[in-house]
Order: C-alpha cells, then structure tokens, then sequence
C-alpha cells in the first residue's frame, strides 16, 4: 500500500511535468512569433515588451527559459503585463468561487443521480422509468450556456426569485453564498444527472440478474435491503470512478461555462477573460492549474476503486 | 417419516419475446423430513426453476406460477413476498451453482453471515459476528476467526461453497435447497461438499433437494430420486429403484451414458440422440417420445406420472412394466 502511494504520487509529478513542458512549449516555443511581444499583450509599448524578455529571460535558451517560467509560478510572481496584474494571486482568488460553485454542484448531481437512477431501474419499464428517462435526455441535451441564460432570465430578472450579482463568499455571508449558488448550481449539475442516473439504471438492471442478488433474496432479506445494500452499492463503483474523472475535470477547467454566464468571479471566468483579450500568463496559469486538479483525481480515483471494491489490489496488475 | 415439503401440480411459464415458456409442468413431489431428495435432468429440464419457485426467487412480472407448495402445512405459493421471507432462509436455505458469484464480492464473508442473522433475529452485530465464526467452523472451515473477515475472492471454490452452506445453515432451517452445488468445483472439493452435505443430512436431520446432473453425486447420497424431462418429472423412485430397476426410457438413457471403468476401451459413449423439445412448444404426447427408441403409437397421449411396478415407484412411460426389462437390458449392461 505504502508503495504504492509513493508510486502513485511520483507518476502524478511525472505527468505534470511533461504537461508544464507541453503548455510551455505551446505558448512560448512553438507560434512563430517574438514570445515577448505576445506576453506583453496587443498594445504594448516597446519598453515593455523588453521588460518581459527581462523578466522571463527570453534571450536565455530554451530550459533555462522554462525553469524561469516554472519559478515565477511557484514563487507567486507570474505577472498578467496586459492587465499588470499577479496570475497566480487571481487564480488564487478565484478558488473559493470555484470550489463552491463544484462542489455544490457534484452534491446536486449525485444525489439526484442516485435518486434517479435508482427509481429508473426499480421501475424499469414503467411510467417512473420513461418520464425520468425522457428528464434525463433533456438534461444532457440541453447546452449549459443556453440553460443558464434562461434560468437567468425567467428566474432573476422576469420573477426575481434569485439574486442577480456575482460570488458572495461564504464565510461573509452564507445566505447570500447559497442564494446566488443554487442556480449556478443546478445549471452545471443538469448534464451529469443526466448521464449518471442512466448509467445507474444500466449497471442496477444488470447487477439486479446477478447471483449474488438471488442469494440476497434467498437469504431472506427485505427487497429494500437487497436493492440497497447488494444492487445499489455494487452498482456504485463505476459510478463512483466516474465521478472523480468528472470533478476533477469540472474544478480543472469545466465550469468557465457557468461561472461565465452567472459571472461568478472564479478560476472559470478568470480564465474565460484570459482566452478572450489572448493574455498568455493567465492561460498558462489557469491551464496548469487544470492539469493538476484533473491529475489529482486520476489518483483519487485509483485509490477510491481499491476501497470500494476488495478484489482490485493495489499495486498489483489489474485483474483480467 | 413425515411429510414437510409437498409440492401438488406446479407450473411455471415465463412470457419471453419469443412467446411463453413452459419451464415447469405440473410438478408433484413430496419431500420427508431427513430426506435427501436428487432432481436430476439435464441443462432446461425445469430443476432449477421448480427448485427456485418453492421460496419464491422465481417470482417475476413476466413469470406465471400456479399450484400448490405447502411447508408444514403452510402454503406458500400464494404468499406475499414480505411473508415469504420469513420462509426463506428460516426454514428453507439455498444454496447456489457458482460459489464466486453468489457471494457478494464487496463485502466480508462474516458481514455477509451476519446481515442474514439479523435479517431474521433480534441479535446484536456482536452475537451475530460469533455466530458466523462458529457456522465457518462447523462447516470446516479452518481458522475461522480470521477467515470471516476475508472477502469472498481470497477463497478457494470449494472453501466458498462452504461458506454459502455455513450462511444456509445460519438459521438453522429444516431444509436445504442445493441448486448444483458440485458443478463448478474440481472433482475432489466435489467429493468433500458431498461429505459435508451427507454429514449435515445425518447429525442435524436436515432434508436435503439436491438438483444435479451428474448421477455420480446421486449415487454417492440421495434417497430419492427425480427425473426430469422438458419440465416434467418422467420418475420418481427411490435412489436403489433408479439404478437397478429404471422405468423411464429417458432413465435409461442417463444411466447408459454413464462413463464407466469397466468400459472397453475405445467404446464410444452412449449417447441419447436429438435434442430436448422447445419449451416454447412441447409436444402434445409424451415429451420424450421424439426422440425414445421405443416410441410406438400410444405415446402421442401424455402418459400420467403414476405407479406401474408398484409401490412408491412412479414414471411416465407406456411400455408394458415386463416388455421394459426385456428392453433395457440392451441399454444398460
């Protein structure tokens, strides 16, 4: 186990690596143009331009230019030249709305999925189980963008049921935190409850024909305990995978979408404003800061598969 | 003995895409208390599923289930599914084909003993963990009390079957249901279940229904024997009766096709031709007459299931009782 860890956490700082190498590469190396007139932004002067090249040592070759750049990241002093502004402070700042907005939403997607999926398969063929499944095609169908835009519209603006406004944190104002949330909340939601609960059904209908179920019953269990305990739970695991992929994915980068529209000040909508003016820096940031939450649940999820279910070992080839 | 199991003219259809399955047709068979009852038949002969519709497990929306299963005088076919689960486990346990499938994988065999225990007792997790350590031990499982905390992958098959028939055991029923309990393990872990179920049957009084297709495992501990045939019972006759005076045709055939050790080497195995009939359409007569040796023409009428040698020696063929030995002789050496 303790091998494995190391193991585990030494391939994570591998894979960022090669991913800081790849970034670095994209933004700096490969557009064939003066990296430093880029950095510095559309309408720079030239003394900056030249500060730029001071500061990230453009006329150093290529390794040393990459540790410059791997430096200021870690140190904090990345800078934004267009805006004259800290990346990684704003980065920084921009986490709280951003694992409120995630977090939130992933308690929103699981329980529903559970909750839907789980009435889909015990009733499966039924009315519950073809309304839910037509409730679920909506939701993957619908964009995020357009989603938000109409709740933003017909809920904020037309009946005033949510606040309009931007990131409350928590910790100023819960009510407030929570009420500009919900939204956001349920937007980023939507697609995943989609697609969790019908894969739930699916894995149930399937684990419902196992051997293990009918010793379950012939154990004399209540069909409760035998849905709950022996077809949900191992139904769960690939749920349950799935789901750290999909979190990591969401802090690393998949909720810009949402935190755009609703104008949540997070890493999203820092990164949203970086893409639109081209400002290098700041996509440099927020791409590695990406790459290392959606690494991070890679490994999450390893560990989570080996609790969840006794037969996979840990360290040991995955069994055939 | 007495009675404790009686099963009156049980049929089990499923409706299926392709049209409607008559799994089980009219079934009857008693079963005495300490008795070891075989059904034996080859792979869709209805064993299973008449094995499965006592408890119940074969109740599905798509299933239709008629006649009677009466446990100490409680039918139990008509039951809700809550009441029957008092039955279930409690009074009659099962036991599966596939040890590595019919135990859950993801929880600890002794969590898997004990959820059963507290199903069905007012115990604490405590009282119901050492219960679990003592049913591992009484089904010779060694060093108990660390095996119930082994998951059901870390087990030998044989070492998983005993665990499925120490959870059985758990509630101390009157009647085990063993669905193939031999078919997926090696040759010799088969030989030790084998023990380990004869000696249950012996020191605890437990009537056992044992569904196999090997009539090796028959002759090594039934009393009685069932033979099935596209979901009905061709014989019903004690373990002796079966092996040495046959009745039934396609008996016969089961018992030719025996491997043997004195066998000439180089003989091909006897083997019964064609295939058993769809269950989706049986024929109208006897359904073995397609493909029995010995059809003539009063076998296109289902002959009843009924004593022709006396006795409680039933079967479901129209030969004349003498005309069969003269015949038979040719089948069986």
């Amino acid at each position: 186990m303790a091998r494995f860890i190391v193991r585990r956490l030494l391939g994570m700082i591998a894979v960022l690596f090669a991913i800081s190498v790849i970034v670095f590469l994209i933004f700096n190396v490969i557009p064939n143009s003066d990296p430093a007139a880029r950095i510095a932004g559309k309408n720079a002067d030239p003394a900056l331009i030249a500060r730029v090249s001071a500061d990230l040592g453009l006329d150093q070759p290529l390794p040393v230019q990459y540790l410059t750049m791997m430096k200021q990241i870690f140190t904090g002093q990345l800078m934004s030249y267009a805006k004259d502004r800290n990346v990684v402070q704003q980065i920084w700042d921009g986490v709280p709305a951003t694992f409120s907005l995630c977090i939130g939403a992933a308690v929103i997607w699981m329980a529903l999925a559970v909750l839907f999926g789980y009435m889909s398969a015990i009733h499966a063929g039924k009315f519950t189980d073809r309304a839910l499944t037509i409730l679920s095609l909506v939701g993957i169908s619908m964009p995020v963008f357009w989603l938000a835009a109409i709740l933003l519209y017909f809920l904020t603006f037309k009946i005033q049921l949510f606040p309009t406004g931007s990131y409350v944190p928590l910790t100023e104002n819960p009510v407030g935190w929570a009420s500009h949330l919900i939204l956001p909340w349920f937007t980023l939601a939507v697609l995943f409850v989609g697609f969790y609960s019908r894969m739930l059904r699916s894995n149930m209908l399937d684990a419902m024909n196992e051997d293990y179920v009918r010793t379950a019953r012939a154990k004399g269990l209540s069909e409760r305990q035998v849905r709950i305990r022996h077809v949900l739970r191992n139904s769960m695991i690939p749920i349950v995978t799935l789901f750290g992929l999909d979190f990591g994915q969401v802090v690393g980068g998949g909720a810009i979408l949402t935190e755009t529209v609703y104008n949540l000040n997070g890493v999203g909508l820092y990164a949203g404003e970086a893409i639109r003016s081209l400002d290098l820096p700041p996509l440099i940031g927020v791409t590695l800061f990406g790459a290392f939450f959606i690494v991070l649940f890679n490994t999450i999820v390893d560990f989570a598969y080996a609790v969840l279910d006794p037969r996979i070992r840990l360290g040991e080839a995955a069994p055939a | 003995m007495s009675t404790i199991l009686k099963v009156d003219d049980l049929n089990v259809s499923f409706a299926t895409e392709d049209g409607v399955v008559q799994a089980v047709g009219g079934v009857s068979f008693e079963l005495r208390a300490g008795e070891v009852l075989a059904i034996v038949g080859e792979s869709g002969s209805g064993k299973s599923v008449t094995a499965q519709t006592i408890t119940g497990l074969t109740r599905a929306s798509n299933a239709r289930i008629t006649g009677t299963v009466t446990y100490r005088g409680r039918e139990l076919n008509g039951l809700e599914d809550d009441e029957l689960r008092d039955v279930r486990g409690e009074q009659i346990a099962m036991v599966f084909q596939d040890p590595m499938s019919s135990l859950n994988p993801v929880y600890r065999v002794g969590d898997q003993i004990t959820e059963m225990i507290r199903a069905h007792r007012d115990l604490s997790k405590r009282e119901a963990a050492d219960r679990a350590v003592e049913l591992l031990r009484s089904v010779g499982i060694p060093n108990p009390e660390r095996r119930v905390r082994h998951y059901p992958h870390e087990f030998s098959g044989g070492m998983r079957q005993r665990v499925m028939i120490a959870m059985a055991l758990a509630l101390e029923p009157d009647v085990l249901i063993a669905d193939e309990p031999t078919t997926a393990l090696d040759v010799t872990v088969q030989a030790q279940i084998l023990r380990l179920l004869d000696q249950l049957n012996r020191d605890r009084d437990l009537a056992i229904i044992l569904i196999t297709h090997d009539l090796g495992v028959v002759a090594e501990i039934a009393d009685r024997v069932l033979v099935m045939y596209a979901g009905q019972i061709v014989e019903n006759a004690t373990l002796d009766e079966t092996f040495y005076d046959p009745q039934h045709p396609y008996t016969w055939g089961l018992l030719g096709s025996l491997m043997r050790l004195d066998q000439t080497r180089g003989a091909r195995l006897a083997q019964i031709p064609g295939q058993p009939p769809s269950l989706l359409a049986p024929p109208k007569g006897c359904r073995f007459a397609p493909r029995c040796p010995h059809e003539f023409d009063k076998c296109s009428e289902l002959p009843p299931l009924e004593p022709r040698v006396g006795g409680s020696h039933l079967d479901r063929c129209w030969l004349d009782p003498e005309e069969k030995k003269s015949r038979r002789v040719q089948v069986i050496s």
